[in-house]
């Protein structure tokens, strides 16, 4: 009797293990972290491109509904890719678009703009990069869409495309 | 060209033969006849077929025949020829039929190997063998296939990744496989001894010199594993608990619990149900290993490339396995009624299953690190890492019991014979074990209670071992061997992560680096063009507070295809410690980020490995001496 | 055998403590990057990789140190920021018992299996 109490309970083991990992294969490996409740955007501080002044973050999210903070380099291909989009959106009058230049030299930045148009109203320098992690930023290009309160409502990991535009869009309205 | 058209024909009818060795193999089965020679010659003409196929693979290799897709992905004219060649295993398809050649190789050598055993046994193991093989037939010709047509012909191939162009690495697979697909002989052999309820002395002898090839393929395979991410990989690290890695070393362990088994089998005739669990856990074990390597499911460094269908197929194929495992065990397996279930507490079988013991629960926590991320995140779609932590967290406290027990467990007999010398002997070397370990520990300033008994332990089952070598009484040379060598590997890893060091810093030519054992200077920078990659050559001088001078030249090699960069360490090695010297570029400016680290006992560690795995070897041969 | 289990239970309390001898910042560094998860790599820790995300990382770890987070705390901040994922070591809450409960429980069935099969010469 014990013995087949236990075969039935090896057989469901399987069972179940069989099913785990056949669902496991599905899964994507890219960690896409869940926003669980949306977070206030910190403060930080650092140098302008143009005037090289330095200038703190919190003195730039003001007066407007909606805030794009957007990761960018200029050695970034994607980043190439993305820019129309960014340039389409600087025509909303509601939203502000702020650059954080990530380890980048100051020429090529400048270099950047010239040739692709420049949606930002401020760019900030990020040279070293830790300015992004403390943002909890992967790398480039990354995007953030804050609202007035300075929370975090949308954060895009990779470059910025058709579909994401339209979201975008309607979360602005 | 003609070549593939070859190998993958080869692949067909090696197929048909492999089904029509089935009929031929059951007729004899019934049959009151000795075993058909037929059937030796289709096992041959199969495994001949594999290899023919497995010989035109390399060959279109060496040709950079690039209308062979496996080819065109993983190979580039520039590659030198050594290279060429080892990338024909080097990839998913490639590695794929090397484990058909060996699955074939291996089950014509037990054909003719096993002249001396029943019949219907060896018949059994065919057929489960012979399961596995169409298995994997059907998974190379349905999924990855290595001969795939490409038109028009590429001029040129995508290239292999210039960290795996090295010789360690070239040869680590097959000698690994080696291992792996020895586990698929054991566990058809199992099997079949369960049917024909042969599990027995005589089996447990004829099997294990199988386990034993097989463990010693598997020790010196993940050693070469290891000894590659040394040199190329890492920053000096040889063993990360990456799952691949630990995919290796399941069926290792598994392997090494069973080979303590067999011994108590073959002598005793006891923990026969057990040796079998064993037997078909170890070759699961190394199913599932392809498995999570292959299948995407897992996140690493070393994982092919990703395919989840394939993943599906091994996954199916696997359970099936397991399966029809576990029907045979529960149809089959019998108690053992007459022989003595109880065993006396101070005998050579307590030892043995203490070993089993802790050695599970080895296994256990890798196996559960390794595969509970899959689980977690299917059920609750969270993700979660885990790494070394985890794994010495939960080894290290049982580890130090398991040295202490494999110090004392072979002296047991003699233990017991209230032989006083013995006795004497083992707690003195307990006692100098301890003042030894303090007095290292005290000297670096260390001495944390955990510290401390770990280092005795290991001390400890180091001149156990090292006594035994000298002792009058009988132990067969293996097990003094591999004993002692794994005691050594341990004592080198552990003073290997207590005594190393290790400095980071930006340094750019010409400038001197001062740091408390000495100084470091760049002083000059070389570029150079070789074949296939633009070379950068650090030239930098060392030296340390006693004015030793040491001169240590990392490179930089970047490759145009595929487009990456590697680092090549520099690496003096002596017996005491290696020096280990890498550099890399920061991005945007002249500086170089170095790492220099002394890593002490290095070169023990794969001495250590080396002579476990002679251990191994030396019971090999004693056996095929025997017969 | 119940003292034997009780001595597994004291070392493994002790082991799950930090005993920990002082460390210089950068050997701080050092450990806690290997305990940290490249994101963008392929199950690599940020002391193995050299990407840029690394690197910033490192730097970013070595700027707390400076400050004077403790260890810990610069794990919970990343934790926060990124999520559980980023660090090898998992923690011991309700998704984790089982992976760390597990094994002990197969010791101790494998104890008690062990024990039944065993009788003692007096």
């Amino acid at each position: 009797m014990k013995n087949k109490i236990l075969i039935i309970l090896i057989i469901f083991f399987f069972i179940f293990c069989f099913i785990v990992l056949f669902k496991g294969l599905n899964n994507s490996n890219i960690y896409i972290p869940k926003l669980k409740s949306e977070k206030l955007l910190i403060n930080f501080k650092s140098k302008e491109l143009f005037s090289e002044i330095e200038i703190s973050s919190d003195k730039l999210f003001i007066d407007s509904d909606f805030y794009i903070l957007n990761i960018w380099s200029s050695w970034c291909l994607p980043c190439r890719d993305e820019h129309k989009f960014l340039m389409q959106l600087n025509k909303n009058s509601s939203l502000m678009i702020v650059g954080l230049n990530y380890k980048d030299k100051s020429i090529n930045a400048k270099k950047f703009l010239n040739e692709l148009g420049n949606p930002y109203s401020t760019i900030l320098l990020d040279t070293d990069g830790t300015i992004s992690i403390e943002l909890g930023a992967y790398g480039v290009p990354e995007t953030f869409l804050i609202n007035d309160e300075k929370k975090i409502i949308k954060k895009i990991i990779g470059p910025i495309n058709e579909q994401l535009i339209n979201e975008i869009n309607l979360m602005i309205k | 060209m003609l070549a593939s058209q070859i190998g993958y024909y080869a692949l067909i009818i090696g197929l048909f033969f492999s089904i029509l060795i089935l009929p031929v193999s059951i007729q004899n089965f019934y049959s009151n006849k000795n075993l058909d020679g037929r059937i030796f010659s289709i096992s041959f003409l199969q495994f001949f077929l594999v290899f023919l196929s497995f010989l035109s693979l390399i060959l279109s290799f060496v040709n950079s025949d690039f209308s062979n897709e496996t080819v065109f992905n993983n190979s580039h004219t520039t590659k030198p020829l050594f290279y060429k060649i080892s990338g024909t295993w080097g990839n998913h398809e490639g590695s794929l039929l090397l484990w058909l050649l060996v699955l074939t190789f291996f089950i014509f050598i037990f054909l003719i190997k096993s002249n001396n055993q029943p019949k219907k046994y060896r018949i059994l193991t065919l057929l489960f063998q012979q399961i596995i093989i169409i298995g994997f037939f059907l998974f190379i010709l349905i999924t990855s296939s290595p001969f795939n047509y490409l038109f028009p012909v590429p001029k040129e191939g995508m290239g292999l990744n210039p960290i795996l162009q090295d010789p360690a690495l070239a040869i680590h697979p097959p000698i690994l496989y080696l291992g792996y697909v020895g586990s698929s002989i054991i566990f058809s052999a199992s099997l079949a001894g369960l049917v024909q309820n042969y599990i027995s002395k005589s089996w447990a002898k004829h099997i294990k010199i199988w386990i034993l090839t097989s463990w010693v393929f598997l020790t010196v395979g993940i050693m070469l594993g290891s000894i590659w991410a040394y040199y190329e990989l890492g920053w000096g690290g040889f063993w990360f608990w990456d799952p691949v890695e630990n995919v290796s070393l399941m069926p290792w362990l598994c392997l090494t619990a069973l080979l303590h088994c067999i011994l108590v089998l073959e002598k005793r005739s006891s923990l026969t149900s057990w040796t079998v669990i064993l037997c078909i856990a170890t070759f699961t074990l190394s199913m599932s290993g392809t498995f999570l390597v292959r299948s995407g499911i897992l996140n690493s460094v070393h994982t092919f490339a990703n395919d989840p269908s394939r993943g599906i197929f091994i996954l199916i194929f696997l359970f099936i396995l397991i399966l029809i495992s576990l029907v045979i065990f529960f149809i089959y397996h019998r108690e053992n009624t007459k022989d003595v279930n109880k065993i006396y507490f101070f005998s050579k079988e307590t030892s043995i299953l203490i070993n089993n013991w802790f050695v599970m629960y080895f296994l256990s926590v890798v196996l559960i690190g390794t595969v509970y991320p899959i689980f977690l995140e299917v059920m609750s779609g969270e993700k979660i890492s885990i790494g070394p932590p985890f794994y010495l967290k939960l080894m290290i406290p049982f580890l130090i019991f398991f040295l202490l027990f494999m110090s004392i467990g072979p002296n047991l007999d003699w233990i017991k014979s209230k032989n006083l010398k013995i006795k004497y002997q083992l707690v003195l070397l307990f006692i100098i074990s301890i003042l030894i370990s303090f007095l290292i520990l005290k000297n670096k300033g260390l001495t944390s209670l955990n510290n401390t008994v770990l280092i005795t332990a290991a001390f400890y089952l180091f001149s156990t071992t090292l006594k035994d070598f000298f002792s009058e009484r009988f132990i067969n040379y293996s097990q003094r061997v591999s004993h002692f060598g794994f005691s050594l590997l341990i004592l080198s890893i552990l003073f290997n992560s207590i005594f190393s060091s290790e400095i980071i810093t930006n340094i750019k030519v010409g400038e001197n680096f001062f740091y408390k054992g000495g100084t470091i200077k760049l002083v000059s920078i070389e570029n150079k063009k070789v074949n296939n990659y633009e070379s950068i050559i650090g030239n930098f001088r060392l030296i340390d507070n006693n004015n030793n001078l040491t001169i240590l030249k990392p490179e930089l090699r970047i490759y145009n295809t595929p487009n990456t960069s590697t680092s090549e360490a520099d690496i003096k090695t002596t017996l005491f410690y290696d020096k280990f010297l890498v550099m890399n570029l920061v991005k945007g400016n002249e500086y170089f980020n170095i790492r220099y680290q002394v890593k002490y006992f290095m070169i023990w560690i794969w001495i250590s490995t080396l002579l476990l795995a002679l251990g191994g070897t030396l019971s090999v041969f004693r056996r095929v001496n025997e017969k | 055998m119940k003292i034997f289990k009780f001595f597994i239970i004291i070392i493994l309390i002790f082991n799950f403590s930090n005993l920990n001898s002082q460390e210089t910042d950068i050997e701080l560094s050092t450990k806690i990057s290997k305990n940290i998860r490249c994101l963008v790599c392929q199950g690599q820790s940020i002391y193995d990789s050299n990407s840029d995300f690394a690197n910033s990382m490192k730097m970013v770890i070595d700027k707390k140190l400076k400050e004077g987070s403790t260890e810990n705390e610069i794990y919970q901040y990343l934790k926060n920021q990124y999520g559980q994922w980023i660090t090898y070591d998992p923690e011991f809450n309700k998704k984790t018992y089982i992976l760390w409960i597990l094994p002990l429980l197969i010791f101790l069935t494998g104890g008690l299996i062990i024990l039944r099969k065993i009788i003692v010469i007096k």
